[in-house]
């Protein structure tokens, strides 16, 4: 990985996160009509004018389009994301508060994910064709068919309500109770990354089967070296690098869900205050909240291009 | 060829079922009816009442012309643009398609819930909000696949035959090389109209997307949710369909793809 290649990916994913914001200031002003006016009627009834002129006033949409835009640009790079309109509350310590957690359970998804989907993928690929394999195909694609918040709300059913081994939902901070915060997060955790362990399963299932068609295992074969190492060393680092890109792509996919799975298991994160925000049209903490998470889904995008370059040193030297 | 008919003939009963509800002498599906409030199965409503005693299996089939309507016609406005846009990349290349496709990545750049929300909060919810951001999203797939296609095409002999017969553009783009690269735009049509399903369901579930009393799966599975404990069967019928038909697009996909592109094929 070279000092260049990594600048240019940073400068890469700076620009995108700057394209993101605009995209987001520019949205309210697309719209057709007045944004203010759009933003208090509901289902087709006209709000009154005292109250339009009040949230221009506070969406300061009186200005000129340009100075408006400069001064949301400035707040950001001040990590000043405005007040919420329904209490007045920065927005930006709404997020402080609820990102950890959204951030753990993204992170406990995806590592459930990789221990789940790798091995299996490595497993069926050097038993192709064999009992495990065949079953794994099928539930992966069941895994993959069935939504995120059907397997939630299944996995509530299942074993809160008829079980009754695991709690419904909620949350308890780790300093208090670690056992009831790990009980917490397991299903969540488990229906966030049921996805992706299917898609890695996918991934690393074909990346290998590529992997030991190659000349070079063969070689190594023939040389005598042992079948372990030969799986490590040959054939799961050069399998690895379409797994992380999968991983990378699947991303999106999996910060959308972790909206919907924090909803169905009462996950205090990200997801409780911009669906509150959604339904009473906040649009300053709307903003707030799609903005970290989608420069959370560029930065997820940056770590997994330097994770590829250093597993593959011909991607960093380009 | 077999993995083609299977979840083809499934995919077309469920476009069938969701044509003809009007025609199969369902109960209305908002009628409530708070006697028969959470009642199980009987003569006329097979798979019993709801939480407001409306026909559950009447729910579950206009549920299915809620969603797919909604899918079908965000993934074909989303075709239509984006092979327009890809055709017109595709051709003209250099700042062409810096304009018409490339510019498209940036809606790749949103987690689509999260961008989907975002529009929810301008526009309100209902269904002409979910078509137009569910296109919005499917927009950059199809014209990246069209813009691929047609730079692989536009260079073959039989384009340059047409050209050098003196055909306008448009006769060539429209006549020439869409029917050359329609398989691939067909994968692609079957891909977004899979992918806009779970979403839609998703935001109606999130209480964001259909508005309710109309039926769609989405807002059934958040309905049962809340009785849960006395009807788990309520829960099951929804998630069922959804899955279901999930499913069995996911596997038209890849038969899809696999007759289009033989390369992929038995991976």
């Amino acid at each position: 990985m070279t000092g260049v290649w990594l600048a240019h990916r940073i400068a890469v994913s700076l620009v995108l996160a700057w394209v993101v914001a605009t995209i987001v200031f520019l949205a309210l002003h697309m719209v057709p009509g007045d944004p203010a006016e759009l933003l208090l009627s509901t289902g087709g009834i006209s709000p009154d004018p005292a109250s339009v002129a009040e949230l221009r006033q506070k969406l300061g949409l009186e200005r000129p389009l340009l100075i408006q835009y400069g001064a949301f640009l400035a707040g950001l790079l001040r990590g000043d994301l405005g007040t919420s309109l329904v209490d007045d509350y920065p927005v930006l310590h709404e997020i402080a508060l609820r990102l950890p957690r959204t951030l753990e359970l993204i992170f406990a998804g995806t590592l459930l994910a990789i221990i789940i989907g790798v091995p299996a993928g490595v497993y069926a690929a050097m038993h192709r064709g064999g009992t495990f394999d065949r079953c794994a195909s099928g539930v992966t694609a069941l895994l993959l068919a069935v939504p995120v918040f059907v397997v939630g709300t299944l996995l509530v059913l299942l074993f809160a309500q008829t079980l009754r081994i695991m709690p419904a939902g909620g949350f308890a901070p780790f300093a208090q109770d670690p056992l009831l915060h790990l009980k917490l997060l397991a299903l969540p955790a488990i229906a966030i990354g049921k996805g992706l362990a299917a898609v890695l399963f996918r991934m690393t299932r074909a990346a290998m089967l590529d992997a030991l068609a190659n000349d070079y295992v063969r070689t190594a074969r023939a040389k005598g070296l042992a079948p372990g190492r030969i799986l490590v060393v040959h054939v799961l680092r050069n399998a690895l690098n379409p797994v992380i890109t999968v991983l990378g792509l699947h991303m999106g996919t999996l910060l959308g869900g972790t909206v919907l799975v924090e909803y169905v298991f009462n996950w205090p994160g990200l997801s409780t205050p911009l669906l509150r925000a959604v339904e009473a049209r906040d649009y300053p903490m709307v903003v707030g909240i799609v903005l970290t998470i989608s420069v959370l889904f560029l930065l997820i995008n940056l770590i997994v291009e330097m994770l590829q370059a250093a597993l593959d040193p011909r991607i960093g030297a380009r | 060829m077999s993995r083609l008919w299977f979840p083809g003939a499934f995919v077309a009963l469920i476009l069938l079922l969701a044509l003809a509800a009007p025609l199969l002498g369902l109960p209305d599906p908002v009628r409530q009816d708070i006697a028969l409030r959470l009642a199980g199965p009987m003569s006329g409503s097979w798979l019993g009442r709801d939480e407001f005693g409306r026909d559950v299996l009447s729910r579950l089939i206009w549920g299915a012309r809620t969603s797919l309507s909604v899918a079908f016609a965000s993934a074909l406005t989303a075709c239509v643009i984006g092979v327009a846009l890809g055709l017109i990349g595709g051709w003209s290349r250099g700042v062409g398609s810096l304009l018409s496709v490339r510019s498209m990545d940036i809606i790749l750049c949103f987690p689509p819930v999260l961008l989907a929300l975002l529009v929810v909060t301008l526009l309100g919810p209902g269904a002409a909000t979910l078509i137009l951001v569910l296109s919005v999203l499917y927009l950059p797939g199809f014209a990246r696949v069209t813009y691929s296609e047609v730079l692989s095409v536009r260079g073959r002999d039989y384009v340059e035959a047409t050209r050098a017969l003196g055909a306008p553009t448009w006769y060539i783009l429209l006549r020439t090389v869409l029917p050359n690269i329609a398989g691939p735009v067909l994968v692609q049509l079957s891909l977004a109209v899979a992918a806009a399903v779970v979403l839609e369901s998703g935001l109606s579930f999130l209480g964001l997307g259909v508005v309710p009393p109309a039926p769609s799966w989405g807002l059934m599975i958040r309905g049962a949710r809340a009785t849960m404990e006395q009807a788990p069967l309520l829960l099951i019928w929804p998630c069922a369909a959804l899955t279901l038909t999930i499913l069995a697009m996911n596997l038209l996909c890849d038969a899809l793809r696999d007759a289009v592109d033989p390369r992929t094929a038995g991976r």
